[in-house]
């Protein structure tokens, strides 16, 4: 018998390929499962990266040591910081990928490590022995031994793809479904469940006419993702803005008899926050015309994604009506848009590892826990990934908690509360935006990601030095005095009241009107202003100052968040010894088996006296 | 989000709480039957005897001389309760069975004749049959151990039992309908409603929608903050019910104070003579008029053995006058108007004043006629002769301004409520302040989010779910 694998990763999407990265980084012997080697990192629907509160978790896959961040940076076509007039907490950093480099720029990262094998084949049953993993077997008759398995099948597991009244297997176009698994995870007592996404066509950039749309350019200084020093875009690629209209919705319409989701052929649900293009003239019909963003895939490549128009109607509906849209008139399409309907298993049924409660050292990361989005199964799979490669190997889990990062914050969602649709990321979702910023999710994460062995020596020196020069730089913000002469005219400028005597820098900062950029007289800034490598300790050390009364009454919150998280729940405790507490609460409660008071409080439907009425049987 | 810092001790709302947790924890041993009178103690045609328990039942079926054992709950039977031979009352029994009851254990209700003995006698017979006597409370206890009644039931609940005056009653029954919770889920939705436009801005910032302007923002938050204004205004009128208006009587020694309280209390306990300080008996200290309770403040120090005009001092009467909202000063009819003057001064120069109402009474009008003074807060009484004591008591009435709150309608009477509404207010106002300023977005909404976690502490809490949903629902958004 071969020495077995201590993680074996199913599949080879964002999810599957953090898990395997920061297994092998660690130190895992690692084998990464793919149905096809040439669909490792695929962007399955839009050739994007980030987004708000979606790039907040690029960078802190980033800040642990993931690659994500790098991979998107090397690849970028166009980068955005949205939200920039909002404050701190709502700035957001998305990308527009090549797509084809993405996804050769992740494999080369893979090879690259050692501790990566790989083999091309569906795998399709754990095997088990009492309640714990020990092998995985493939179609093709495979037997692998392994330790642990983290499972990133995504929407390949019974994927069947509609278009219009067609409705055939496959987990992604022109790739086939996986079989197997679900009726093996089911047969171990988990339960599934259907879920529904859709993606809009792909289109001929020759046959456009961008004169008649708007263009849409990147940022003029744009920034990055990754903490390390991967490189800035020098040249960008534009994106385009059109719009639909009346008679590309009448269009559209007449192919409603045959939509698979009107129709009742689709049962999953789909996504609220992404509707297909019907889905949004039925239910907001009053509106006259909806966005469509046209998106290049790639520097070179002609194909273009058609962002808006998601839809499952017919393919010849699709083509006419896309047809009636400025710009689109002689559009030629590539690809149609589909559905895809596949499985998924209550992400309820994981702990805080994302291990699964019933078989030991088996994860699930990604889209079979009902997420959507590249970014939230990355980091899943980074997390999964870490924490199968600890167990292996004896050590304590990893676990970030609501306060500390958007990661925590989507693993507790998941696992407390379950979700009927595709989990999207919101900042709303966060009760501490303002603690979880982008731009510090080095300093928030770094240190912990290097303690687990998987951020390395260079990262952590780029946190300490950066922690260092922001402290020294806000102390002379406290320090440096500024006379009414130099400032009052900008403030003056900008409808703010002027100071009559001496004030520190430090006070004015905290001033809405005014900015580090206002302070360019100012010693303390003379020469850093217009240093390109300063500029993160700069827009560091504003931040702090500018926000530290809100960053600190966030904090204040925190704690008393910790408290109830810090109260350790028995996995064996009897919930229906409680009479006090409501039924729905005792099923939920027995059924999540919640680790902490504080991870109880958050389950729908168990309320306040309920907490209460546990605490006094925990004393 | 809960925070689930234990409850200082303190307020009485809050003490209630503690007892009904430590009362919890004892009674999660305890599974025995209990029994207690349910109606007032006292003469009165009908009395009812409550029992509950597992065995409840069981034991009313030893000394009935009907078999209850297996009738349907919720059924009414007429017998006699006897102690063997001997019978003791002829009674109705109600039966109750669990969980449909209101502990949601096997309960019955022994209706029987209203006199003291006969209740005495049932109660003892089934003390010997090893029933025992329930804690004051215990049946509220157990109904809300046994998931019948939420906490802010449980505590309307110990209201009522403590309640004194009729208001404080129709309060607290109001609340236990849930009158109360109605009026806070509209201002949920209203919260909710603004919260989610505040979201929309943030996280679909980038979407072809309409964000709503500074000025509709204003708009909704003005309602949002009248609608918990007038929660925050019936928990001071409802304070005013439970807890009475207290009132201060100050004035010289010797001036009246005691005859007079005495003859608002309408009671000759206090021993009363012309020598200033022979105040001495303790006697009780609230009325009630037309339904509305005043407690008077601070009746000892009015009867305290003083000889001295110093000891009663200026600093002990601004002491007694901070406690109060209503003050009656009584007055000499010698007293100059300068003097009146310089008083009225002295109580409009306090930052508080309005808070406090102010009525000059003239006493002793028996004895010599005062200057003339004029003035809405000027009565001219008698205590010792009893006159005028009405227009002072229709003076007290009319000076408690409970806004539009009328006794039965829905208002906050819980503390623990009020400090919310309160805190949520203060959040709100922040928020204000913050759009008035054109602060970022995101930063307005860490204050939104504290004013919906104060309120979400009433009525629960509104999650991320619950805005997302409202966004959803109101918007085309998502690509």
């Amino acid at each position: 018998m071969d020495k077995p694998f201590d993680v074996v990763v199913v599949g080879g999407g964002h999810a599957g390929c953090e898990a395997a990265y920061a297994a092998a980084k660690m130190g895992s012997r690692v084998l990464l499962i793919t149905m096809n080697m040439n669909t490792i990192a695929q962007m399955s629907c839009n050739p994007a990266m980030g987004g708000i509160a979606k790039g907040q978790i690029v960078r802190e896959i980033d800040a642990l040591g993931g690659m994500s961040g790098i991979v998107t940076d090397e690849t970028m076509i166009q980068f955005k910081m949205l939200n920039r007039s909002k404050g701190p907490a709502m700035w957001s950093p998305r990308a527009q990928s090549d797509r084809m480099r993405f996804a050769e720029s992740w494999r080369l990262k893979l090879e690259q490590n050692e501790n990566v094998s790989f083999w091309q084949d569906m795998a399709t049953r754990v095997d088990v022995k009492n309640d714990k993993v020990v092998g995985i077997e493939t179609q093709l008759g495979m037997y692998f031994h392994c330790k642990s398995i983290v499972l990133t099948n995504g929407t390949f597991l019974n994927g069947i793809i509609h278009i219009g009244e067609k409705n055939f297997g496959g987990g992604r176009t022109a790739e086939k479904a996986a079989k197997g698994i679900t009726e093996n995870l089911v047969a171990l007592g988990f339960d599934s469940g259907r879920m529904k996404t859709g993606t809009p066509p792909r289109v001929d950039g020759r046959s456009l006419n961008y004169s008649l749309m708007e263009a849409q350019p990147g940022d003029e200084n744009p920034s990055k993702f990754s903490f390390k020093d991967t490189k800035r875009l020098t040249e960008q690629r534009d994106c385009y803005l059109t719009y639909t209209n009346e008679e590309v919705h009448d269009i559209l319409k007449t192919g409603f008899e045959k939509s698979p989701m009107f129709q009742g052929r689709i049962q999953g649900l789909g996504p609220r926050y992404c509707p297909s293009i019907e889905d949004k003239i039925t239910r907001f019909a009053q509106r006259e015309r909806h966005q469509i963003f046209v998106e290049p895939e790639g520097w070179n490549t002609v194909e273009v994604y058609v962002n808006g128009f998601s839809t499952s109607l017919p393919e010849d509906v699709q083509m006419k009506a896309l047809r009636k849209i400025k710009g689109f008139e002689s559009a030629k399409m590539f690809r149609p848009g589909y559905a895809i309907e596949y499985d998924f298993f209550s992400p309820q049924q994981l702990k805080n590892t994302l291990e699964t409660k019933l078989i030991e050292n088996l994860y699930f990361a990604g889209q079979i826990n009902g997420t959507t989005g590249y970014e939230e199964a990355a980091c899943q799979g980074l997390m999964a990934g870490i924490n199968a490669h600890l167990k292996v190997s004896g050590i304590k889990p990893f676990v970030l908690q609501r306060n500390e990062a958007y990661i925590g914050v989507l693993i507790d969602d998941l696992i407390t509360k379950g979700t009927n649709e595709p989990y999207r990321m919101f900042t709303s979702r966060a009760e501490y935006r303002i603690l979880l910023r982008q731009d510090n999710a080095d300093l928030r994460l770094t240190r912990l990601g290097h303690e687990i062995g998987l951020a390395d020596d260079d990262r952590l020196d780029r946190v300490k030095r950066k922690e260092e020069e922001v402290k020294k730089l806000v102390s002379e913000f406290h320090q440096e005095s500024i006379s009414p002469e130099d400032i009052n005219p900008i403030i003056i400028s900008k409808g703010g009241s002027p100071i009559s005597q001496k004030q520190k820098m430090y006070s004015l900062l905290q001033r809405p009107e005014l900015g580090l950029a206002d302070f360019g007289f100012s010693k303390t800034l003379a020469d850093l202003l217009f240093l390109d490598d300063k500029s993160d300790i700069l827009e560091q050390s504003e931040i702090q100052t500018k926000y530290q009364g809100y960053i600190e009454k966030e904090e204040e919150f925190a704690k008393k968040l910790l408290k109830l998280d810090n109260i350790k729940l028995k996995e064996n405790f009897d919930y229906s010894l409680l009479k006090s507490i409501s039924a729905e609460a005792k099923e939920k409660l027995t059924k999540i088996k919640p680790q902490t008071l504080g991870q109880a409080s958050r389950i729908n439907g168990v309320t306040p006296s309920d907490i209460s009425n546990i605490m006094l049987f925990l004393e | 989000m809960l925070n689930f810092s234990r409850p200082a001790a303190g307020s009485k709302r809050q003490n209630i709480i503690f007892a009904l947790m430590e009362g919890l924890r004892q009674f999660a041993a305890s599974n025995d039957t209990i029994i207690a009178p349910a109606t007032a103690p006292g003469v009165s045609a009908i009395a009812v005897i409550r029992l509950s328990g597992k065995d409840a039942i069981n034991k009313c079926n030893d000394v009935f001389t009907k078999n209850i054992l297996d009738v349907k709950s919720h059924t009414l039977h007429f017998g006699n309760i006897a102690d063997g031979e001997r019978i003791i009352d002829e009674v109705l029994v109600s039966v109750f069975k669990a969980p449909h009851s209101y502990t949601a254990e096997n309960t019955i209700e022994i209706s029987c004749h209203g006199s003291p003995y006969i209740q005495q006698e049932i109660i003892k017979l089934f003390l010997q049959k090893g029933v025992r006597m329930a804690e004051p409370g215990e049946f509220t206890l157990r109904a809300f151990y046994n998931g019948k009644l939420d906490l802010s039931q449980a505590e309307a609940v110990a209201d009522l039992i403590h309640s004194t005056s009729e208001s404080e009653h129709q309060m607290a029954i109001s609340q236990i309908r849930g009158g109360f919770s109605n009026e806070i889920k509209k201002l949920r939705e209203e919260i909710i409603r603004f919260a989610s436009l505040i979201e929309l801005e943030l996280d679909f910032s980038e979407e072809d929608v309409e964000f709503a302007d500074r000025s509709d923002f204003i708009n909704l938050l003005n309602k949002t903050q009248a609608a918990i204004q007038k929660l925050i205004d019936s928990f001071i009128a409802g304070n005013v019910f439970k807890n009475g208006v207290p009132v201060a009587i100050v004035g010289k020694p010797n001036v009246g104070k005691s005859t007079l309280l005495n003859a608002l209390l309408n009671e000759e306990r206090a021993i009363v003579s012309s020598i200033a300080g022979t105040t001495r008996d303790t006697i009780e200290d609230e009325i009630n008029i037309k339904g509305i309770k005043f407690r008077f403040v601070d009746t000892a120090g009015i009867r305290e053995t003083t000889d001295e005009i110093e000891s009663i001092g200026i600093e002990k009467t601004f002491e007694k006058i901070k406690q109060a909202s209503i003050v009656l000063y009584l007055l000499d009819p010698s007293t100059p108007q300068q003097e009146l003057d310089s008083i009225r001064k002295s109580f409009t120069d306090k930052s508080d004043s309005n808070k406090r109402r102010l009525i000059f009474i003239f006493n002793k009008t028996d004895l010599s006629i005062p200057f003339i003074a004029k003035g809405n807060d000027i009565l001219f009484i008698s205590a010792k002769e009893k006159t005028g004591i009405e227009k002072v008591k229709d003076q007290l009435i009319s000076l408690v301004n409970l806004g539009q709150v009328k006794v039965g309608d829905i208002i906050v009477s819980n503390s623990r409520h009020y400090d919310a509404l309160t805190r949520a207010q203060q959040s709100l106002d922040t928020v204000l302040k913050g759009i008035q300023n054109k602060l970022p977005t995101d930063l307005v909404a860490i204050d939104i989010r504290s004013a919906m976690f104060e309120l979400g502490s009433i009525t629960g809490q509104v999650s991320t779910d619950d805005l997302l949903d409202s966004i959803f629902r109101n918007f085309c958004v998502g690509k």
